[in-house]
């Protein structure tokens, strides 16, 4: 457990004040944010790597705030260039381990483990310099593991690999974080990947936290505007899958079964963008697979487009106690045209349609 | 230049800028290569075995090796201090370590004795504890450090520039002391600058004229009595022989100096990894 107390800061140019954080052991943290707003140098002072000004941190019970980097075992992951170049994937791993004196067997029988923990068990004798970012960010990774951290940071990991590595990557972390349950505090300024990854999320903005929560309650209760910005750029769902079907995944979101594109089985995260969704008086008959009769529950005027949000089923609204059990809200953007030709207003059923393939699941 | 520009037609600037560079590179070897064929390898040979000559030459590498590794011991700390930390009046600092490639260096030699003469403080100390300064080897080793040291400072501090800084701080995550951290991870990365530096600086010593004149003439070296070997080339050239007296020893001197450097371009550049 990992607790934070009304840390401040100085960031040269900005001070990072009042941060008060409670992270719970084997939690996978997020903390998302703005570039520039403090996030690295967060880190590194969790880590020790960057004097405080004022504040506690604590970890398991035992204040660390004075302590000295080498004595705290917090690992940190940076977002690129990160290993030593002077030495192979193996001897990066192992450096932690040789600087405790590890035997060297029980050295090799670590690295071996790591290593095919993240998934590297070919690239060991490999220079890093012939290395993919990816694979960089793996041998980075398993060389903070291997040293079995109380908490590891890692400082926007994602951020440096192209979109189709990024991706694997970020499964790949939540299954290593599966495996080695490790706490995990982990900034980027990308809301996808926080809500793909994290238990909570804190959001920082202009050097403080402005809300910590789920990423389900950031998306209800977008606390800000800034967070309101993010939760409005996608709809995110948690569902399980029920049933599969020619390569498409049917996908249970609490009450609702959508139609996913998707090979993925278990518990899964689904994403659809607002301009993908569309809206119709009468069911639509179209190669879109998922259609379904909602309530219009809100309507966020743009300007030029309008965010108009559809709550599933129908039935659910308005009654309280079925608010209680919690509407699917869908997020649906749409031209001002659009809005006004089909008549929408708040309480108006109306049905939304997206393809199988529209649904991003992670 | 490029593969490509190969085929382009070469545009009038870089014709004169060609003309030019040839000029100022036959102006530098024209000299050096005249002067090592000018003598036959019998001569130099021959040249080599005279006492008065390679004790000087072994003195002169002796001395410069000496003050290099002082300056090793020295100037690697506060090349890494400059690299790693912003304080006020660091450019200042660094400005003044520049100083000894800029000054007179008779006046260095003048400025050393001020200090380490035995009429003055240190050197009154010195001289009363029995390390005597002037005319010693230890003020050869001094003159030479003090005009080559801001060579291998200033190379270090560039390499371990070019060490990212979180690289260090990664390793004290991982259980470093600063020293661990230092000695493991921005050392070895800043090896081939400090090494680069640390030929620079040697040879720089090793062809040191003015100050070494100032403070030593003959001293006693392991039984023989030389002179640093920029001043034996003086020497002879002062003496009746002439310019043919200075010319072996002067090609002597050259090739050392020569060796010197085709090390440091295979050693330090040879084998880079990218």
């Amino acid at each position: 457990m990992i607790v934070i107390k009304s840390l401040k800061v100085d960031l040269d140019d900005f001070l990072l004040r009042d941060v008060n954080l409670d992270i719970k052991s084997g939690e996978y943290f997020i903390i998302l944010g703005p570039t520039g707003a403090g996030k690295t140098v967060l880190l590194e002072a969790i880590a020790g790597l960057h004097p405080v000004l004022e504040g506690e941190i604590w970890v398991d019970g035992r204040e660390i705030t004075e302590q000295s980097p080498e004595k705290r075992e917090i690992g940190i992951v940076y977002q690129d260039q990160v290993l030593f170049p002077h030495l192979t994937a193996e001897e990066n791993i192992a450096f932690g381990l040789k600087l405790r004196k590890c035997s060297k067997r029980e050295t090799k029988a670590k690295v071996d483990t790591m290593a095919e923990i993240v998934g590297i068990p070919h690239l060991l004798k490999r220079n890093p310099a012939t290395l993919s970012g990816g694979e960089k960010q793996k041998v980075a990774l398993a060389r903070a593991l291997v040293t079995e951290p109380k908490v590891l940071l890692l400082d926007e990991p994602l951020s440096a690999l192209d979109p189709e590595a990024r991706e694997r990557m970020q499964g790949e972390l939540r299954e290593m974080h599966r495996r080695v349950k490790v706490t995990i505090i982990h900034v980027t300024h990308d809301f996808e990947e926080a809500v793909a990854l994290g238990h909570r999320v804190a959001v920082l903005n202009d050097g403080s936290i402005v809300q910590v929560g789920t990423p389900e309650e950031f998306l209800r209760h977008p606390s800000s505007e800034f967070v309101a910005r993010f939760a409005l750029s996608r709809n995110i769902f948690s569902g399980k899958v029920v049933g599969a079907e020619g390569g498409c995944a049917f996908v249970d979101i609490g009450g609702v079964r959508v139609m996913a594109a998707t090979e993925s089985k278990g518990e899964v995260r689904l994403s659809l963008r607002p301009e993908d969704i569309l809206i119709s008086k009468e069911p639509l008959q179209s190669t879109a697979r998922n259609s379904f009769q909602g309530t219009v529950s809100n309507v966020a005027d743009r300007g030029s487009v309008v965010y108009v949000t559809v709550a599933l089923p129908p039935d659910f609204y308005p009654t309280k106690s079925q608010i209680l059990r919690g509407p699917l809200d869908f997020t649906c953007l749409i031209t001002r045209q659009a809005f006004e030709e089909l008549g929408l207003r708040m309480g108006v059923r109306i049905w939304i349609t997206f393809k199988a393939s529209a649904i991003h699941v992670f | 230049m490029s593969k490509t520009s190969i085929r382009t037609k070469p545009d009038s600037m870089s014709v004169v800028f060609i003309v030019l560079g040839t000029l100022i590179l036959l102006f530098i070897f024209v000299p050096l290569l005249k002067t090592i064929f000018s003598s036959s390898p019998g001569t130099l040979w021959n040249t080599l075995l005279e006492a008065e000559i390679y004790s000087s030459i072994l003195l002169t590498i002796y001395a410069a090796l000496i003050a290099t590794l002082i300056g090793l011991f020295l100037g690697v700390p506060l090349a890494y201090i400059l690299a790693r930390h912003e304080f006020r009046g660091k450019r200042f600092l660094e400005g003044l370590i520049d100083v000894p490639i800029v000054m007179p260096h008779s006046a260095v030699g003048v400025a050393l004795l001020f200090v380490f003469g035995s009429k003055f403080l240190l050197g009154g100390f010195l001289n009363s504890i029995g390390i005597g300064f002037v005319d010693r080897v230890s003020a050869i080793v001094l003159a030479m450090m003090f005009v080559s040291v801001p060579f291998l400072i200033d190379s270090a501090k560039e390499g371990f520039k070019a060490v990212d800084v979180r690289l260090e701080k990664v390793a004290r995550t991982l259980g470093a002391s600063p020293w661990r951290s230092f000695s493991q991870v921005s050392l070895p990365l800043a090896w081939r600058s400090i090494f680069s530096g640390s030929v620079l600086m040697w040879a720089r010593g090793f062809s040191e004229f003015g100050a070494v004149y100032i403070v030593a003439g003959h001293v006693s070296f392991f039984g023989y009595h030389p002179v640093a070997a920029p001043i034996l080339v003086t020497e002879l050239f002062e003496s009746p022989g002439g310019l043919g007296a200075a010319q072996p020893v002067t090609v002597l001197l050259i090739l050392i100096c020569l060796i010197a450097f085709v090390a440091l371009r295979t050693a330090a550049f040879g084998r880079v990894k990218t």
